[in-house]
């Protein structure tokens, strides 16, 4: 028993937020009469308890814990840090969208918060039973807060999509599982990897057989190309503000999982599963890109954009090499800020009566707040790739990773293609600035609201100025 | 260690985002002054640059050096030689120019549009000074924003095409260099310029990363099969942004041939030069013809520019043909030539965009056959336009004259029918030039708009009396810009003639 519970202390994170969630339930429940908000202060506050205790323990060596079930690196640390960072804006943008519309507040908290845990307990696991626990805590709230409206029809029908498919990926995944079992007889992932290496040569199908699988469970996490279809009916599908929600954490979550298993796990067969990832990722960057190039819903557009942006971050890990590693790492890190400020503006704009879902409501951003609107124009240009935002930064880091492994060709294609990514982008700048709306209103947020925006977007320009120090904690993670 | 280059990049952009902070539209003057005094002072900082600039010493000065991505061996590095100081003085004289010349023609958003001017002239001095390749990329990548911006805010009808039309094309092209940089810096290990000097490269390897930087370069200045974004972005765009586009954005891609590809990919360079020599005769004659039959004068203005770009193509290439028929003295000459033409050029094509926007902003056309018998009601403004067309069409005695001038005589050493094509423009120019300017000032008075103008103002007198020294003085004597290339212009040389194979 004392073995089980050797430094403990490395999973305080997870237990801070499982209690936090724990005391939001209940704290909706009883509290609601002296205190309307509970839940989500102490959402709130179990959010920003955990970000500090994962941002001390950046530093703390590699350490496998709970008999092999869980691994706490670098790595999984600045994941969870940005997962819980990222859910905690996602929660403040979302308070006004929730209170208006009368959606219950405290079930979205409450959800939202077991989702993380999910998320935080896939990033740190270290066995494909954990894998799974955290795969499935993840997304099940996610399925229920998408048909939180339930007199909705469209958030029905996305719900449903939503549960088919992740359901279809979970079945996916298991298999694989299964047949690696099957194989190596072996449950933690570093068993496997030991374990690989010497059934290699006597058990080739079945090892390829769960490989593919495994493979296409991550590719529907990610929605990459081909198994991309749910993505875009169920972000226009869901209240906005879960979109923001499903937009972005997962999203880290869910390259977490990949990293841990295709490089952890099933690293002795990193040749057979770069060449899987090479079809994915490449497929996913084009037609994601073109795909949303012909978008008029705004949120369908930036599920397209979604798309393209998993596969920029699956060719980091195509790279093969630690530092491709690293890039994919930074690249989705970065790019769950960017969704949750894209995203955070459409719920908070959103007012009932008035919801912004086509690329129009944006018309005249510019004249109505040219603050936000400025915000706004960092985020599409940090999306398209352009310097001097951050999105420069990450897709150079995952080009030069490949470019550094040899593979030229495919970096001059995602390079071409981020030319077309870099359309919609800029079409939305259009419609903000050059566009002229006939409607004199204006657009006033209130100030809490206009701070911590400004704070997220302006992060974007700060991280692309300075970029050394989130790269180096990045590439440090795999070193 | 020193500060002046830093200085001379985030003084403007601070000044930028303070004004776009600052602006209101009701008083829209605050903004003017605040961005006229912030591009005065910059003018200060490059006075000192070039007091302390030493002529007669090689390399880069001014050296400033920062850690930026350790991990990927990128530094922050600042240097400048001849050619950078003269691009970056040239920038911020320009914007002057646009600030005067466009007082009061812009009354809409006033706070953002000086913003955009100031924020853009910071980012061309970073790209001029930036000695490390993602650094330099990483400016010449973000003067696309401000300029889209200033293109579809305050461009006329056609203005949203024209700016998307000029962001996708250059991206385009910018993203093929990126390509190219990422391959060197694999290859070297870092990405200082100077390292990727001495890069061993094969031939299939240098031709790629020549394709790389002509489609980075050439979109850029533009040449000859990838023009066509030019005559839109320059038509839709507002005065002030025309002139900057014109005098400083295209002379980005003319920068970029020296810095890079010369030095970097020589052999291929000299393989592919005739193909480089009749793309820009093409651009001097052919665009020529095209500018003549030109009705909208900012498209005339605008072909007009592609053909003296041709000039410029034509000088940085035809060096490889004069290494091999001629000496090195003959080589300088041409590239010598080249890089006054991109001086002169920002001098004479802002002062004629200038002058287009002086009568736009009062007849609110651009259409040549709405005008005629200026000379009558505009007199002063018809004088100085005078000059410039005159510049333009390359006159002795202005500074448009000396370029060409060089680059002919250099190239007639090397073969007399590229140096016969070439000098076809001084009667392509003087045709679509003067007979523009005949249409437009001389006649009769056409119609009772004409008849009610008003002469320039005195912000507008202001910017033309200084372009009209600018041109005259180095029309005249040369000389200081001359000296102020010869370093780096055999410095380029001698690393275009090492053959890397």
């Amino acid at each position: 028993m004392t073995f089980l519970f050797e430094n403990i202390h490395l999973a305080l994170p997870e237990m801070v937020l499982t209690s936090a969630a724990v005391l939001a339930l209940l704290g909706d429940l009883f509290l609601k009469r002296c205190c309307k908000n509970a839940a989500f202060i102490i959402s709130m506050l179990g959010l920003g308890l955990c970000i500090l205790l994962n941002a001390l323990m950046l530093g703390e060596e590699k350490h496998i814990i709970f008999s092999g079930l869980y691994i706490s690196d670098g790595m999984g640390g600045l994941m969870k840090v940005f997962i819980c960072f990222t859910v905690l804006l996602c929660f403040f943008y979302s308070r006004n969208y929730l209170e208006e519309r009368q959606i219950p507040s405290g079930d979205y908290y409450v959800l939202g918060l077991f989702s993380t845990l999910g998320m935080m307990i896939l990033v740190s696991a270290h066995s494909l039973l954990t894998i799974y626990l955290g795969l499935e805590l993840l997304s099940l709230p996610l399925y229920a807060m998408t048909a939180i409206r339930r007199t909705h029809a469209d958030a029905s029908e996305a719900a449903i999509k939503y549960f088919i498919m992740g359901a279809v990926a979970s079945g996916m995944l298991l298999y694989g599982f299964s047949l690696l079992y099957a194989a190596t007889g072996k449950l933690d992932l570093s068993g496997i990897a030991n374990a690989i290496t010497v059934v290699k040569e006597e058990q080739p199908a079945l090892l390829s057989f769960a490989l593919v699988f495994i493979v296409a469970g991550i590719g529907f996490k990610l929605a990459a190309v081909p198994f991309h279809m749910w993505a875009p009916d169920v972000y226009t599908g869901a209240p906005s503000s879960v979109t923001l929600l499903i937009s972005s954490a997962p999203k880290i979550a869910a390259l977490g999982m990949a990293l841990r298993l295709l490089t952890l796990g099933l690293s002795p067969v990193l040749e057979q599963s770069q060449q899987l990832i090479l079809v994915m990722a490449l497929l996913s960057t084009i037609f994601g890109n073109l795909l949303a190039v012909s978008q008029t819903n705004l949120k369908r557009l930036f599920a397209y954009s979604a798309i393209a942006h998993s596969g920029y971050a699956l060719f980091g890990i195509l790279a093969g090499t630690p530092a491709g590693y690293g890039a994919a790492l930074y690249y989705i890190l970065v790019y769950a800020l960017m969704s949750t400020a894209a995203f955070g503006l459409i719920s908070m704009m959103s007012k009932e009566g008035a919801e912004v879902e086509n690329i129009e409501d944006l018309k005249g951003l510019n004249r109505r707040n040219p603050w936000i609107a400025f915000m706004f124009l960092i985020v599409m240009f940090s999306m398209a790739g352009v310097p001097p935002a951050v999105g420069f930064f990450i897709k150079f880091a995952v080009l030069k990773a490949l470019v550094d492994a040899g593979m030229l060709t495919v970096a001059v294609i995602g390079l071409l293609f981020a030319v077309i990514g870099a359309y919609y982008y800029i079409k939305i700048v259009k419609v903000m600035y050059f566009d002229e709306d006939k409607s004199q209103l204006t657009l006033k947020l209130p100030r809490t609201y206009q701070v911590v925006y400004s704070f997220n977007c302006l992060s974007l320009l700060y991280l692309g100025l300075f970029p050394a120090g989130l790269l180096g904690l990045c590439m440090n993670a795999f070193a | 260690m020193s500060h002046l280059l830093n200085l001379l990049i985030w003084l403007p952009i601070t000044g930028g985002v303070f004004v776009f902070l600052t602006g209101d539209d009701n008083k829209p003057d605050v903004s003017r002054y605040v961005s006229i005094f912030v591009v005065l002072l910059s003018l200060l900082l490059c006075g000192s640059l070039l007091a302390g600039f030493d002529q007669s010493q090689a390399g880069m000065q001014f050296i400033d050096e920062l850690a930026w991505m350790p991990a990927w061996g990128i530094q922050y590095s600042l240097g400048v030689d001849g050619l950078s100081v003269l691009l970056i003085v040239l920038t911020v004289f320009t914007n002057l120019i646009v600030i005067l010349a466009t007082w009061n023609s812009i009354s809409k958003r006033v706070g953002q549009y000086m913003a955009s001017f100031l924020i853009m002239q910071g980012l061309l001095a970073g790209v001029f000074a930036a000695t490390d390749a993602i650094v330099f990329y990483v400016f010449w990548e973000a003067t696309l924003i401000p300029m889209y911006l200033i293109i579809g805010i305050w461009g006329s009808s056609n203005r949203i095409y024209a700016a998307i039309k000029f962001f996708l094309y250059t991206f385009l092209g910018s993203v093929l260099l990126l390509a190219a940089f990422l391959y060197l810096g694999f290859l070297m290990g870092n990405f200082k310029i100077e390292a990727f000097y001495a890069a061993k490269l094969g031939m299939t390897a240098q031709s790629l990363i020549l394709f790389a930087f002509f489609m980075a370069f050439a979109i850029k200045i533009p040449m000859f099969p990838v023009h066509t974004w030019l005559p839109d972005a320059h038509t839709e765009a507002p005065a002030g942004g025309s002139i900057v586009l014109a005098a400083v954005l295209l002379k980005l891609g003319a920068y970029g041939f020296i810095r890079f590809a010369l030095p970097i990919v020589p052999d291929a360079c000299n393989h592919y030069a005739p193909l480089m020599i009749v793309l820009s005769l093409v651009a001097i004659v052919y665009v020529g013809l095209i500018a003549i039959v030109q009705t909208d004068m900012k498209r005339l203005i605008a072909y007009s520019s592609i053909s003296h770009m041709g000039f410029v193509t034509l000088g940085c290439f035809a060096v490889f043909l004069a290494a091999q028929s001629a000496r090195l003295d003959n080589s300088a000459l041409l590239l010598e030539g080249a890089i006054i033409i991109m001086i002169s050029h920002g001098f004479i094509s802002s002062a004629m965009f200038a002058g287009v926007g002086f009568i736009y902003d009062r007849m609110h056309t651009r259409k040549i056959s709405d005008f005629g018998g200026l000379i009558h009601t505009m007199p002063v403004f018809a004088s100085f336009f005078m000059l410039f067309a005159m510049a333009n069409a390359g006159l002795p005695g202005t500074s448009g004259f000396v370029g060409e001038f060089l680059i002919i005589l250099g190239s007639v050493k090397v073969n007399f029918w590229m140096a016969f094509w070439a000098a076809s423009t001084l009667i392509i120019g003087a045709s679509y030039t003067l007979w523009m300017y005949k249409r437009v000032v001389f006649g009769k008075i056409a119609n009772e708009e004409v008849a009610g103008l008003n002469d320039l103002n005195s912000f507008e007198l202001c910017s033309y009396v200084l372009l009209a020294a600018m041109v005259l003085i180095f029309g005249v004597y040369p000389k200081p810009l001359l000296d102020f290339v010869h370093q780096p212009v055999m410095q380029t040389l001698t690393l275009a003639q090492q053959s890397k194979l």
